[in-house]
């Protein structure tokens, strides 16, 4: 009796540890822990007002959830990119410099210092959103007609994304002195919580709909676990990777609103810089395999939140400057260690052990 | 596919390793990459075998007006090899600047190359643009490098083929008797003026947040000097936080937003350029933390971007360090000398640069210097 009730708790320790979302949420509390030790005012939240007199709320985690944002939507694009061709988008930061320089261009119509805005603000971005697909659907069609390499294809985009983003511009720097463009990366005026959650979290939830009502994930799952099986099938592999890139495309002009919006401006060189590689790096930490096949959205987006907690962690405890990617890249090297997929194996071989040697017992 | 793209990356290895070293034999198929160039300029003949391996066609390759040659008119021609203008607003100045300065009508040819930082090597780029104008025959090359180093054997062809070098904006580390002139911005003395403004207001402590730009870049390292030996020096100086953001004006504000939530004061932010210094701005403003002049808090930035220095005017910073991006008039100066048989009395010229203090700043001032 007792030996069974051990058994299952055992067991469900191991579904619990076996489940995807385990270690991103795992290294989110160690953090959280980590914080509260060090400095319980991590998690103070307080309800204040900006200059403009509007309430807003402020405090780290306020922060974490803000900052992260981005990234988390470009985890859901990711994540299915990922999936599907087994390999990896490495443009979207320069696809974001393109995406907010369309923005920008069709609201200032040209000139670098518009007094009003040139088109409303849903007109740009729709424009954006075009741009931004066509060019995800640009790389889809070289990774999955012209079969290269995800990595490379996309390097094309990488190398030559933020000179078109430049090019778009003229080479000027616009700045929108519009305060409603700042609203989505900002606050909306009586409305406490920053506007780029809303919008995560609206990202979120379509993205939720769209793999429980559609086979998304199905012919996703489908074409990364074995392509020719399942155009055997009847699915059309090619189109589903170009989907995906597209999906991504869609996710990095929302993504790009809101960089360009939280700065009401545009730094070619500079905007949404390495985000691609935390991008990637949400994933992995969501223990999906970069090769592709099954995966789980939910785990992605918390790794998102991850890697952002850590970075809001490390400017909390004014890490040198210069040593702030080396401790980046140790906490990284630890988790992703941790949730790579041989390790986990290993310590499911363990778990098993010990569970013979108490049966034998 | 991945064949021939094996094949590209293994030549524009070899290339640039021969472009490394500077010298060697001349490089297979680089015949087909010297363009009419060969024809026109009356230097290239005589050009050494290390020239021939010009680079394969670039697209920013010398319009074919720069090897003009020179007896052809009174025109002066001069290579300008500069960096990618969408690299910052500053660039962006810079080459609009020399743009507008070296044109027919004040009696210049110019061409222009850039190096472009997003394909690796940038430096590579430049190198190989500057052995095309040295084989164009160009009476002139203007440099502003990407790298500092790995320059003395362009240079030293240059010299053997009496092209005068002058550079722009960056020095590099080539024996000066190379080049007949360098015209720069001296950034320790930029971070100097700025620090010096900083305690001319004389508040009875400084609680700085300090937003340093890319590290290791020279504009980095001067304009942090100053004010780190001013915070070591003065007691009543404290640095609240000191933290690279990038030059990124949204990494400045998740840095500001940080030490707001963590509740330490601070007074100053001495941000490294300005996007950054706008960034700490976005921060403060979600904070309703009072700024500019007359308010809690002071805001430094750098570059005078036309923008920013609206910004002063409005009141809403308090200072604004001048990175000069005009070089051309000094060129233009240094060329007219060379030109009339002179030397110029400098070797090294450090551009005017100016601090601009929102209490004095005009609009007239915002016309002159806003980049």
């Amino acid at each position: 009796m007792a030996n069974s009730e051990k058994t299952s708790s055992v067991g469900s320790l191991k579904n619990l540890v076996r489940n995807q979302c385990f270690i991103p949420i795992a290294a989110l509390l160690l953090l959280a822990v980590f914080n509260l030790i060090v400095d319980p005012a991590f998690f103070k939240i307080t309800l204040g007002y900006n200059s403009a007199g509007n309430p807003v709320l402020s405090g780290f985690i306020i922060d974490i959830i803000n900052n992260g944002s981005e990234l988390a939507i470009l985890a859901i694009g990711m994540t299915l990119v990922t999936a599907a061709s087994g390999g990896q988008d490495i443009s979207v930061g320069a696809a974001i410099a393109i995406a907010g320089s369309v923005i920008l261009r069709v609201l200032c119509g040209g000139n670098a210092r518009p007094e009003t805005l040139q088109a409303p603000i849903i007109v740009a971005f729709l424009v954006a959103c075009v741009v931004a697909m066509l060019f995800g659907a640009f790389n889809g069609v070289l990774v999955a007609y012209f079969k290269i390499q995800p990595m490379v294809a996309t390097l094309i985009l990488y190398t030559a994304g933020r000179s078109i983003a430049a090019w778009i511009n003229n080479n000027e720097l616009p700045v929108i002195s519009d305060p409603k463009f700042a609203y989505f990366g900002g606050f909306i005026p009586g409305i406490p919580i920053p506007t780029p959650c809303f919008i995560a979290v609206a990202c979120m939830i379509v993205i939720g709909i769209v793999l429980k009502v559609t086979n998304l994930r199905l012919y996703t799952q489908a074409v990364g676990i074995n392509q020719s099986s399942s155009k055997l099938n009847g699915l059309n592999p090619e189109m589903i990777k170009v989907l995906t890139y597209v999906i991504l495309g869609l996710c990095v002009a929302v993504a790009g609103l809101i960089k360009v919006s939280r700065v009401s401006s545009i730094n070619y060189s500079v905007i949404a810089k390495d985000i691609e590689m935390d991008a990637i790096l949400a994933v992995a930490l969501g223990g999906n395999a970069l090769s592709g096949g099954k995966f789980n959205m939910a785990a992605s987006i918390i790794g998102a939140f991850v890697i952002q907690c850590l970075t809001t962690t490390l400017y909390k405890f004014g890490v040198s400057s210069t040593a702030l990617p080396a401790y980046k890249a140790v906490v990284v090297i630890l988790l992703v260690i941790v949730s790579a997929p041989t390790v986990r194996e290993y310590f499911d071989t363990i778990m098993k052990k010990i569970k013979i040697s108490k049966e034998v017992a | 596919m991945k064949k021939k793209m094996a094949v590209l990356l293994t030549g524009a290895m070899v290339m640039a390793t021969l472009a490394g070293c500077g010298g060697g034999d001349a490089a297979p198929a680089a015949e087909t990459a010297a363009p009419a160039a060969a024809e026109e300029a009356p230097a290239a003949e005589e050009a050494p075998a290390a020239e021939e391996e010009a680079p394969a066609a670039e697209e920013e390759a010398p319009a074919d007006d720069a090897a003009a040659p020179a007896a052809d008119g009174e025109l002066i021609t001069v290579g300008i090899i500069n960096n990618d203008p969408s690299e910052s607003g500053y660039r962006t100045a810079n080459d609009a600047d020399l743009k507008a300065a070296f044109t027919e009508e004040n009696g210049y040819s110019a061409s222009f190359a850039y190096g472009n930082p997003a394909v690796g090597n940038a430096n590579e780029d430049q190198v190989k643009a500057a052995q095309q104008f040295i084989q164009d025959g160009v009476d002139y090359l203007l440099l502003s490098a990407a790298d500092t180093a790995g320059w003395d054997t362009v240079l030293q062809d240059a010299q053997d083929q009496g092209v005068q070098v002058i550079l722009f904006d960056r020095t590099i580390d080539a024996d000066e008797s190379l080049y007949a002139a360098s015209i720069v911005s001296d950034m320790d003395k930029e971070g100097q003026t700025a620090v010096d403004w900083l305690a001319s207001q004389e508040l009875e402590t400084y609680n700085i947040i300090h937003l340093q730009g890319q590290m290791g870049s020279a504009a980095q390292q001067g304009r942090t000097k100053a004010l780190d030996e001013k915070v070591a020096a003065e007691a009543n100086w404290n640095m609240v936080e000191q933290q690279t953001a990038s030059w990124n004006a949204e990494n400045a504000q998740q840095i500001v937003q940080s030490v707001i939530s963590s509740g330490k004061e601070f007074n100053v932010i001495y941000a490294e350029n300005d996007d950054m210094a706008k960034g700490a701005v976005a921060a403060l403003d979600a904070a309703n933390i009072s700024h500019g002049v007359g308010k809690d808090v002071i805001v430094m930035g750098f570059d005078c971007n036309k923008w920013a220095l609206e910004e002063l005017l409005a009141g809403n910073w308090n200072y604004d360090g001048q990175c000069n991006p005009f070089q051309s008039s000094y060129i233009d100066d240094v060329i007219k000398t060379l030109e009339s048989g002179g030397t110029p009395a400098e070797k090294v010229i450090i551009m005017d640069e100016k601090g601009f203090d929102a209490s004095t700043i005009t609009q007239e001032d915002v016309d002159n210097y806003g980049i």
